[in-house]
């Protein structure tokens, strides 16, 4: 097959103008395949991340409703709960409104040990355990904010004022990465003591509890056990997987993926239609030549195949050009963006997907024109 | 000159007759126009859904008060007492039972979401009853309004769109309480109407919040009067506060949302865009091509270069406002009106909207269709101008 390239690239020099510009917007769209691909990931990533293992308790009525913090002894109480921790929601703006932070006052060795895919440098790892006000930064929102370990930051909270100011001092004292690459790295955590006695009010609540259990199949009756020890208490309990948790927290964005899918479909169909038009036009051209070519010993399979190969060429080309493109975006803006978009990165499915894509364009916008060039009888090509 | 003109229009009529001929081509350029326009306007009509929603609906004859300091309602936090203060500020409208004016608190419920049958955080806000004429375009549609100390809800027309469960006569149970929906309401298309109200003081008994408030809404007994009134609560040492107008308000709590959306929006226009015009230069270029004979045989009778290239020209722009006339229609009818809801990070609640592709909208993209055209008809054009004679002549 090899024999015959440059055959086929001399078929796409013929017209170098409209070769580029085939190339060109497939580039284009598998730039936008990339992004939209990473901005999706973006969303969904979390979800599959989320731990199994791993049970969330919020107040029943809604996730904004703070819980006691005498809760804490009485789950981890509940048999198959191996180990239990809190969080709270903080927000954070520095600096600018826009710089959003996602800021979390968590118990600190329960919450380290209940997420043990955030990794860090021991030493840093024991400087916030002993730092009150410290504060333990993500990789990718420390990146884009330019913050070092040693920093003093003061960062404003969309809630919690202390001393009548909302405006709360924290050190950094580490900086942590994420197991998995496209894992979250956009977020900072706090210790909950000194979030506690510093707040206004609200003391002495968390927002929801975090759970380790020790048996995956009697998550369901576990939960039950949980919720049951707060029925009828002013503050009663929803609990459930993780997994649902950010699920559910995620649907209520709206539902991006469908709307990134669809996006994409219609980029796809618009890209379909450019490609495959040129190849119809590069071989209406040559019908001539083709008639040549199997008067000299082509079978029609092999035009078949000179024909299908131009244009996978085409596709293959532009297609790597874009996603490499989209990979150079991403990269370069992953970590501005780490504020919005938690993991905006392009996963190994995602660029598997763009392979295969780029395959399907190619065949699908170059089966016809070559079918026909396969078909073609050669005395009535001749003769035109 | 006039010479010219008349070679032009000739030349320009005759090419977008022939147009017919190159149907196919010519399709996939239109397509290709139409497929940039509808996803730019599709994209940016929930941005501008959005905006209309927060935004519009402010009005500058209402003050909101939020704590000094706070960015959002859940930040705020009121005493019962520093309320009197601000209810009594000059500057506000009164009635005979007093200032209209309305402390309010805001917390969020789950309930059921109808498009995904998940649980979302749905706004549920406490007002005084004066807190729908602190409203200009309340407007009860259905039933009545709750009874002040009863567990009764109105709802919002959005929120009665968007969640499940919140028919007239029903009872909900969020937590430990239930609540009846007695009413719904509409506001306008404002952000209200995403809520679900109730009385203040019910719902602060019935999920232990004190005896404190987030916001203080006034009536202003003109929009003139707002400075005064700022300016007496920001100078009142009891006091520290933010007063906006509600239109000041729903600007910024809509601000992030429709930046993000907006960015998105115009970077995957522009990109798709880009990704068009290489296809019409593509159509146009095949054009010029079928046409190399004809445009040879023209210049040879001495038709000028001008009017071939506007012709070109002429077809490219044509095909660009077919595709976005095309792609703005399907934007229209598919998604304009559309209603849907997403989580607002300033309230960390649901609020429901619906796609608007306003006719601002429409023309920014029939420009942009254009240009896509004009671009893809340049090259080509000046290409076709360029060829010289005798070569496009020994095609025949």
């Amino acid at each position: 097959m090899f024999r015959f390239l440059p055959l086929i690239l001399a078929n796409l020099r013929r017209r170098k103008l409209r070769t580029m510009f085939t190339l060109a917007s497939i580039c284009v769209a598998f730039l936008l395949y990339g992004l939209l691909a990473a901005v999706k990931n973006g969303f969904e990533a979390g979800v599959e991340l989320a731990g199994a293992d791993r049970l969330v308790t919020i107040h029943k009525v809604s996730l904004v409703q703070p819980l006691p913090k005498s809760y804490y002894a009485r789950i981890a109480a509940v048999p198959g709960v191996s180990l239990v921790t809190h969080s709270t929601w903080f927000g954070g703006k520095y600096q600018d409104e826009r710089n959003v932070l996602q800021v979390y006052p968590v118990e600190p060795e329960s919450y380290l040990a209940m997420y043990p895919e955030y990794l860090m440098p021991k030493a840093e790892r024991d400087r916030w355990l002993q730092d009150r006000s410290g504060l333990l930064v993500g990789r990718g929102i420390a990146n884009s904010l330019g913050w070092k370990v040693g920093d003093r930051v003061p960062v404003k909270s969309d809630i919690w004022p202390h001393g009548g100011s909302y405006t709360w001092e924290f050190v950094v004292d580490g900086i942590f990465d994420n197991r998995d690459p496209s894992g979250d790295t956009s977020l900072m955590l706090a210790h909950y003591d000194y979030f506690d006695e510093g707040r206004d009010f609200g003391k002495g609540y968390v927002g929801w509890y975090i759970m380790r259990i020790s048996d995956t199949n009697r998550t369901a009756e576990i939960a039950a056990a949980i919720d049951a020890q707060f029925a009828n208490s002013p503050a009663e309990t929803k609990t459930g997987t993780e997994k649902a948790f950010v699920q559910g927290f995620a649907k209520q964005t709206g539902d991006v993926g469908a709307i990134v899918t669809s996006i994409g479909i219609a980029v796809f169909f618009t890209m379909l239609l450019v490609s495959g038009n040129t190849m119809a036009q590069a071989v209406r051209e040559r019908t001539n030549e083709l008639a040549v070519m199997k008067t000299l010993g082509f079978s029609d399979g092999r035009v078949l195949a000179l024909v299908l190969a131009e244009s996978l060429l085409i596709t293959l080309v532009g297609g790597a050009l874009g996603t490499l493109g989209a990979m150079f975006v991403v990269t370069r803006t992953g970590a501005a963006l780490g504020t919005y978009l938690t993991s905006f990165i392009l996963t190994g499915k995602a660029l598997a997907l763009a392979v295969v894509l780029m395959v399907l364009l190619g065949l699908v916008s170059g089966v016809l024109p070559a079918a026909r060039a396969s078909r073609l009888r050669i005395a009535e090509a001749l003769r035109r | 000159m006039m010479k010219v003109i008349v070679q032009t229009l000739a030349v320009t009529e005759m090419n977008l007759r022939a147009l017919r001929s190159r149907v196919p081509s010519s399709l996939v350029s239109i397509i290709g126009i139409a497929g940039v326009v509808m996803i730019f306007v599709g994209v940016l009509s929930i941005s501008e859904g959005f905006r209309r929603t927060l935004e519009l609906a402010g009005s500058d004859g209402v003050a909101v008060v939020l704590r000094g300091g706070a960015s959002s309602e859940m930040a705020s936090y009121f005493s019962p007492e520093q309320v009197q203060i601000i209810q009594q500020a000059p500057g506000a409208a009164r009635d005979a039972s007093g200032p209209i004016a309305s402390a309010e608190l805001f917390t969020t419920v789950d309930q059921t979401k109808r498009s995904t049958g998940t649980a979302a955080n749905a706004p549920l806000r406490g007002i005084e009853l004066a807190g729908v004429r602190t409203r200009e375009h309340f407007e009860l549609l259905e039933g009545r309004m709750f009874v002040p100390g009863k567990n009764e809800v109105i709802v919002g027309r959005g929120s009665a769109l968007t969640l499940s469960g919140l028919d007239i006569g029903s009872a909900v149970k969020w937590g430990n309480n239930t609540w009846r929906v007695v009413g719904r309401f509409a506001d306008g298309g404002s952000v209200s109407e995403s809520e679900i109200w109730t009385d203040a003081r019910v719902l602060q008994s019935a999920y232990s919040l004190g005896g404190a408030f987030q916001t203080v809404r006034v009536r202003l007994e003109s929009p003139a009067t707002f400075e005064q009134f700022k300016d007496r609560l920001t100078s009142d040492p009891r006091l520290n506060v933010s007063v906006l107008t509600e239109h000041q308000f729903y600007a910024e709590q809509s601000s992030t949302l429709t930046t993000i959306v907006r960015t998105a929006g115009t970077v995957l226009g522009l990109l798709m865009g880009i990704g068009a015009v290489f296809g019409a230069l593509n159509t146009m270029y095949s054009a010029v091509a079928a046409r190399s004979a004809e445009i040879a045989t023209l210049r040879a009778l001495g038709f000028g270069s001008v009017p071939v290239l506007v012709s070109v020209m002429a077809e490219a722009l044509l095909l660009g406002l077919i595709g976005g006339a095309a792609g703005a229609a399907i934007a229209y009818f598919g998604f304009d009106g559309l209603q849907t809801s997403t989580l607002n990070f300033s309230s960390f609640s649901q609020v429901s909207f619906a796609f608007a592709v306003s006719p601002a909208l429409i023309i920014t993209a029939i420009v942009y269709a254009l240009l896509l055209g004009l671009t893809g008809g340049l090259l080509p054009a000046i290409a076709a101008v360029k060829q010289p004679i005798v070569t496009g002549l020994r095609a025949v």
